[in-house]
Formats: C-alpha cells, sequence, structure tokens
C-alpha cells in the first residue's frame, strides 16, 4: 500500500496551482470568460469611456483639452442646431420606424400565405437589405437630384407636375425623402424576422381558431399578434436603435443639409468632432443621445420580459 | 346532436387521388372510429367533415344538411387536434371559452359553461394557468374541454391520445368513453391503433388505400372479418396466415405449405383444390395430439397469457395461452386451430370464403 501511496502523493504534489485551476470549475469558467471580457473592455467600454471624458472636456484635435466639466452641455442646451437635430432625430425615428412596421408586417402576412414564385419573391423583398448602405444612398441622392432625379422625369411625362420636384433642397421635402430612403433600407429586416416569426405559430391553431368561429380579422387579433409579439418587441427594439444611430444615410445623400434640416445627433456629432475639429462637443453631442438610447432599451427590456404565458411551468 | 351521412366522398389532391368513394352513414349519438394504417385517408376524411379540406366530389350532410360549402365555423363542430392546438397564450378558462367569446356570449354565460365543463373534466383547479404549465394529459382534457364547451353537434377527434404515454392512454380512453356516455353526442374518432378502435367505438371503420374496407361493430369485424386486410388489421397479436388450398376428399381439410394439414369445419361450396388464404387467430389455437407438429421458438410471457413463437410447415405463427404451459425454445408441440373458429379467404382477392 505504502508504494501505492508514495506515485499518488507525488501527483498531487506536482499538480501545482496551474493544473489546480483546470480542474476547478469557477478558474476555469473566469478563464474562458477572459477573451471576451477583453474584447468587451477594449472595444465596447473604453471608447464608450474615453467618449464620456472627452464631452467633458473642451479637446480639439490636435491639441489636449481641459476638463470643463459640464459646459458643453450647457452650450448645447443654448444651441438651436442641435435642438433642431434633437427634433430631425426624432422625427426620422418615429416616422421611419412606424412605417417600417406597417409595411414589414404586410409583407410577411403576404409572403405567409401561398404565393407563387413565392421564393423569388422573398428573395426580392431582401434585395435592399444586402445592397452595401452608402450604394444604396448614393442610388437615392441620384433618384433625388433636382435635375436629373426619375421621379421628377416620370411625373412630368406623366403630366402630373410641371417642374422638377426640388427633393433635397427644401427643409421638409429633404426630411421626408431621407426618411423614405431608411424605409426602403429597414423594411426587409423587418418583413423577413416577422417572417421567421409567423412560420413558427402553428397552423392548427388557426385551424383550431376557425372551428371555434373566428374571422380572419378575429384570427389576426387573438392569434397572429399575440403569438408574434415578442418578435415584434426584439424587432422593433433593433429597427428604433439603429435608426435613431443612423448615420450613412444622411451624411452620403444630405450631410444633414439643406440648412441642417436632416442633421441627426449622430451627422451633427460627426461634423462638429471631425470636419470642426471640436473633439469634445462633438463627444458631448454623441453622449446626448444616451439618454435616449437607454430609454429605448428599458423599454423594450420591460417589452421582452417574457410574458406569463411563455414561461415554462413546474416540468 | 345529430347524425352525419358521408356520400360517395372523393378527394384528390392534384391529380392524385387519395379518397375513392368513400360512404359512411353515423347514426345520431353514435361512436364512430375509423382506423387504418397511416396514409390511409382516414384524417383526410375527418378535415373535409370539419371544413379544413374541401370536397372533391360526393356530399357530406350534418343533420339534413349538406355542409359541403358551408364554413367550418358554421358547421357547429367541434374538433380535438393530436397536438391539442391549444393557444398558448390564454389560459385555460380563456381555452375553453374562447369560441364562446368569439359568439359574443356574455361573460356571466362563459364563465358558466366553461365552469360545467370544467368540472365534467376536473379541470376546476387549473383553470388559470397556461398551457405550458400542464401535463400531457391535462392538456389534453382542455381540448376536449374546448370541444364540449360549445355543445357541438358533433365531435371530431383526430388521433387524441398518439402523444400520450401508454399508461395515460388507456386512462384517457375510458375516460373518453365515459365522456360520450354521459353527453351522447356523435362522435367520429379517428386513431390508427386498432385496440383504441375496438375498446371505444360503437362503430368502426376500417379504411385502407382511400376505400372502406369493411364497417361494424368491433366484435363484428373481429368475429367476421370481411377481408383479410381487416382481418389482419383488428386484433393483436394479428390473425395468423397460411397460404394453401382445400382439399375435399370426404372431409374437408385445408393443406398448407409443406405438406400441413388443418382441419376445416366445412368447405364452401366449388372451393375444392382452390388456393386460399387459412386464417386463425392466436388465441383459437390448442395443443392437441391430432395437431400440426411446431417447433416452438420464442415464448413472451405477460402474465395474464403466454405469447408462443412457433414454425408450423415451415410459417411462423403465434398462438396465446392463457394456460401456464412448460414449454421451451425448441420443443415440439402439435398446435390444433378450433375449426369452428377458423378464417377462409381467396388467395387471388383477399376475400372472405
Amino acid at each position: 500500500m505504502a508504494v501505492m501511496a508514495e506515485p499518488v502523493a507525488a501527483q498531487v504534489r506536482r499538480s501545482s496551482l496551474w493544473s489546480r485551476a483546470f480542474e476547478s470549475r469557477n478558474c476555469l469558467g473566469a478563464m474562458f470568460m477572459v477573451p471576451a471580457i477583453a474584447i468587451l473592455i477594449l472595444f465596447l467600454a473604453y471608447p464608450l469611456a474615453l467618449g464620456f471624458w472627452l464631452g467633458m472636456t473642451d479637446t480639439k484635435i490636435g491639441g489636449a483639452g481641459r476638463f470643463i466639466a459640464f459646459q458643453n452641455f450647457v452650450s448645447l442646451a443654448k444651441d438651436s442646431v442641435f435642438w433642431l437635430s434633437v427634433f430631425n432625430t426624432i422625427f426620422y425615428t418615429v416616422t421611419a420606424s412606424v412605417v417600417k412596421f406597417a409595411i414589414g408586417l404586410y409583407l410577411a402576412l403576404l409572403l405567409n400565405e401561398r404565393l407563387p414564385f413565392k421564393s423569388m419573391i422573398r428573395a426580392i423583398v431582401l434585395l435592399p437589405f444586402v445592397v452595401p448602405t452608402v450604394l444604396s444612398a448614393i442610388a437615392f441622392w441620384w433618384i433625388y437630384d433636382s435635375q436629373f432625379s426619375i421621379i421628377s422625369w416620370v411625373l412630368i411625362k406623366a403630366g402630373l407636375i410641371t417642374r422638377y420636384i426640388d427633393f433635397l433642397g427644401d427643409p421638409w421635402n429633404a426630411r421626408w425623402s431621407v426618411v423614405a430612403a431608411n424605409i426602403w433600407r429597414g423594411v426587409p429586416f423587418v418583413a423577413i424576422t416577422l417572417l421567421a416569426g409567423l412560420q413558427t405559430i402553428s397552423p392548427s391553431l388557426y385551424e383550431a381558431a376557425n372551428l371555434d368561429g373566428a374571422t380572419n380579422m378575429q384570427r389576426f387579433r387573438h392569434i397572429t399578434l399575440p403569438m408574434l409579439s415578442p418578435i415584434i418587441a426584439v424587432v422593433m427594439t433593433f429597427s428604433v436603435l439603429m435608426t435613431f444611430t443612423d448615420f450613412q444615410l444622411i451624411y452620403t445623400i444630405t450631410r444633414g443639409g439643406p440648412i441642417n434640416a436632416t442633421h441627426l445627433m449622430a451627422t451633427l456629432s460627426f461634423q462638429r468632432a471631425i470636419t470642426g475639429g471640436n473633439l469634445g462637443e462633438g463627444a458631448a453631442i454623441s453622449n446626448a443621445m444616451i439618454p435616449f438610447l437607454v430609454a429605448a432599451i428599458l423599454l423594450s427590456f420591460f417589452g421582452l420580459q417574457r410574458s406569463r404565458w411563455q414561461q415554462g411551468g413546474r416540468d | 346532436m345529430s347524425s352525419v351521412q358521408i356520400r360517395d366522398v372523393r378527394k384528390s389532391f392534384g391529380n392524385f387521388e387519395v379518397l375513392h368513394g368513400v360512404s359512411i352513414p353515423i347514426e345520431d349519438g353514435q361512436f364512430v372510429v375509423l382506423v387504418g394504417p397511416s396514409g390511409c385517408g382516414k384524417s383526410t376524411l375527418l378535415r373535409m367533415l370539419a371544413g379544413l379540406e374541401n370536397i372533391t366530389s360526393g356530399t357530406i350532410s350534418i343533420g339534413d344538411r349538406v355542409v359541403n360549402n358551408v364554413q367550418p365555423k358554421e358547421r357547429d363542430i367541434a374538433m380535438v387536434f393530436q397536438n391539442y392546438a391549444l393557444y398558448p397564450h390564454m389560459t385555460v378558462a380563456e381555452n375553453m371559452g374562447f369560441s364562446l367569446k368569439l359568439r359574443n356570449a356574455g361573460s356571466d354565460e362563459i364563465s358558466k359553461r366553461v365552469k360545467r365543463a370544467a368540472e365534467i373534466l376536473a379541470l376546476s383547479p387549473l383553470l388559470d394557468r397556461y398551457p405550458r404549465q400542464l401535463s400531457g394529459g391535462q392538456r389534453q382534457r382542455v381540448a376536449m374541454g374546448r370541444a364540449i364547451v360549445r355543445d357541438p353537434q358533433v365531435f371530431l377527434f383526430d388521433e387524441p391520445l398518439s402523444n400520450l404515454d401508454a399508461k395515460l392512454r388507456v386512462a384517457m380512453r375510458t375516460e373518453i368513453k365515459e365522456l360520450h356516455q354521459r353527453l351522447k353526442t356523435t362522435t367520429v374518432y379517428v386513431t390508427h391503433d386498432q385496440i383504441e378502435a375496438m375498446t371505444m367505438a360503437d362503430k368502426i371503420v376500417v379504411m385502407h388505400d382511400g376505400i372502406v374496407e369493411q364497417m361494424g361493430t368491433p366484435l363484428e369485424l373481429y368475429d367476421k372479418p370481411d377481408n383479410q386486410f381487416v382481418a389482419g388489421f383488428i386484433g393483436s397479436p394479428a390473425m395468423n396466415f397460411l397460404k394453401g388450398h382445400v382439399r375435399v376428399n370426404g372431409v374437408a381439410t385445408f393443406e398448407g405449405p409443406n405438406g400441413v394439414k388443418l382441419p376445416l369445419k366445412t368447405a364452401p361450396a366449388g372451393s375444392d383444390g382452390k388456393p386460399v388464404v387459412y386464417g386463425v387467430r392466436p388465441e383459437h389455437f390448442t395443443i392437441a395430439d391430432d395437431g400440426a407438429e411446431a417447433e416452438i421458438l420464442v415464448i413472451e410471457p405477460t402474465g395474464s397469457e403466454t405469447q408462443v413463437f412457433a414454425k408450423v410447415g415451415g410459417e411462423q405463427v403465434v398462438a396465446v395461452f392463457r394456460e401456464r404451459h412448460q414449454f421451451n425454445p425448441g420443443d415440439k408441440v402439435r398446435l390444433k386451430p378450433d375449426p369452428a373458429l377458423v378464417h377462409l379467404f381467396d388467395e387471388a382477392t383477399g376475400k372472405r370464403m
């Protein structure tokens, strides 16, 4: 027995801190999390913290700034262009999201029916999502061009208008134009995701509802909508966040013009920080988006909490 | 409650006909079981009765009304689905009251009827639960509750027990039968399980490849199967079939494979020398000195009875004994079918002779 026991004891001694760490559940778990934590800190937490800090300084490109506490925010509060961009952002987000949801839901319901050429239609619906944003933005830029706009051309040829529409020169025309471009781009995401949600609803539920005496509208109201609501919450959260922080479309089509009528908070922040060189002020504008985004996330967090019927039972 | 008439009903999906002219009369209050192997068209027929599938030709009437072009919701029927199809976002009470709510019934009326159905099905303590919080058997009962709340003309059941474990299935079988005895609502029940059919039905309809093979009471089908398909489908373990010829040489006998001779009570007229299939149920074998020689292969005791697999004339047969014989695999015994309980089928057509 003594002969047997000795090597075992030696082994225990040799399995030092290192190998014991590998055997410990907690240590091993922590080690597996290190890469993820490193990535999160490096690419998320650090830039965010840096942004916070910059927003409290008067840093300019090429020079170190001083800590000026909330002075950037105080001056922004008196800045009418900033408030215009806040209004633009909210207008842009609300109108685009509502319309994207409506069209997306309609397309999803349509694609969920038996249709000829269904897979082809589905592929076409996805197209706007596949095209790189900047490319589609440039296409829209041409569509909205004051001299070469195809829309104006068609309407004139059809005899409906007499002069070219100034899509991007008039503030409200420009706002609606970029909203339309954003809708065109965002609908496929909403439609395809809602379609995936629709396809998880068992057809026998509709058959049961049918036998229970439900009309088409009642089936939509009592089966489709409640069953789809978790997916709707996810999709609309993503949609709102992506629209609120949109930059590429606006920057490519209007660069915030005319007279700041389409400046979103994101584009204004870029303009002040990079083009204008006032890093501190730009960061402050970015930081001002945070309360809105947090509100949207909180709203979805409570919306996303699984309803009672989705939670598992005792089993 | 009302009667149901299915007359020469056909169903095609594209060019492919799955039901080839099915006629089934169902009396008021009857419990009819459609049984058959998968793909025989029984579920399609039930769905046509519910209005979930179109009728290609023929007529279906409920009561005095032809319902071919009547919307499902106007047919006054209730269906229990195989997967129950409970609305996951509604409580048990809401599930059961949904059809009444759609009919704009008052909330007092709804809760009264839901409560009554819940009492019948012992669901009263579960009314506020969601389907996910229920066990399989409870969900099954909610699905039935949803059907009985409406007090419909006809109940339709589409393989309702196939998602339950064996023990629960037996219990629910009894429960459904008892429910029918209490409510006396006309019921059409689809299953592939012949034991369910035998135990529950007033009338069994055996379907196969889109036609009705035979209909009748469970014991009629068991004792006098019209053809070899029904004979083999009804009964467990299944009936033994041996191919051979009838010999009328003073006494009628059956000459089976490898010269095995088995007794016949009488030979049907003109059957001498005809190729036939000799059918004998496992429980109709006895051990007798004048039986056919058999070599025992496997013995499966179930407690109440013993199933013995043996070779007779090179063909495998199964015999069931309630007595406890001391057999061992490899033993030679003599098996004798009861001639009065033997079935003869025409080998070419499979029809009973």
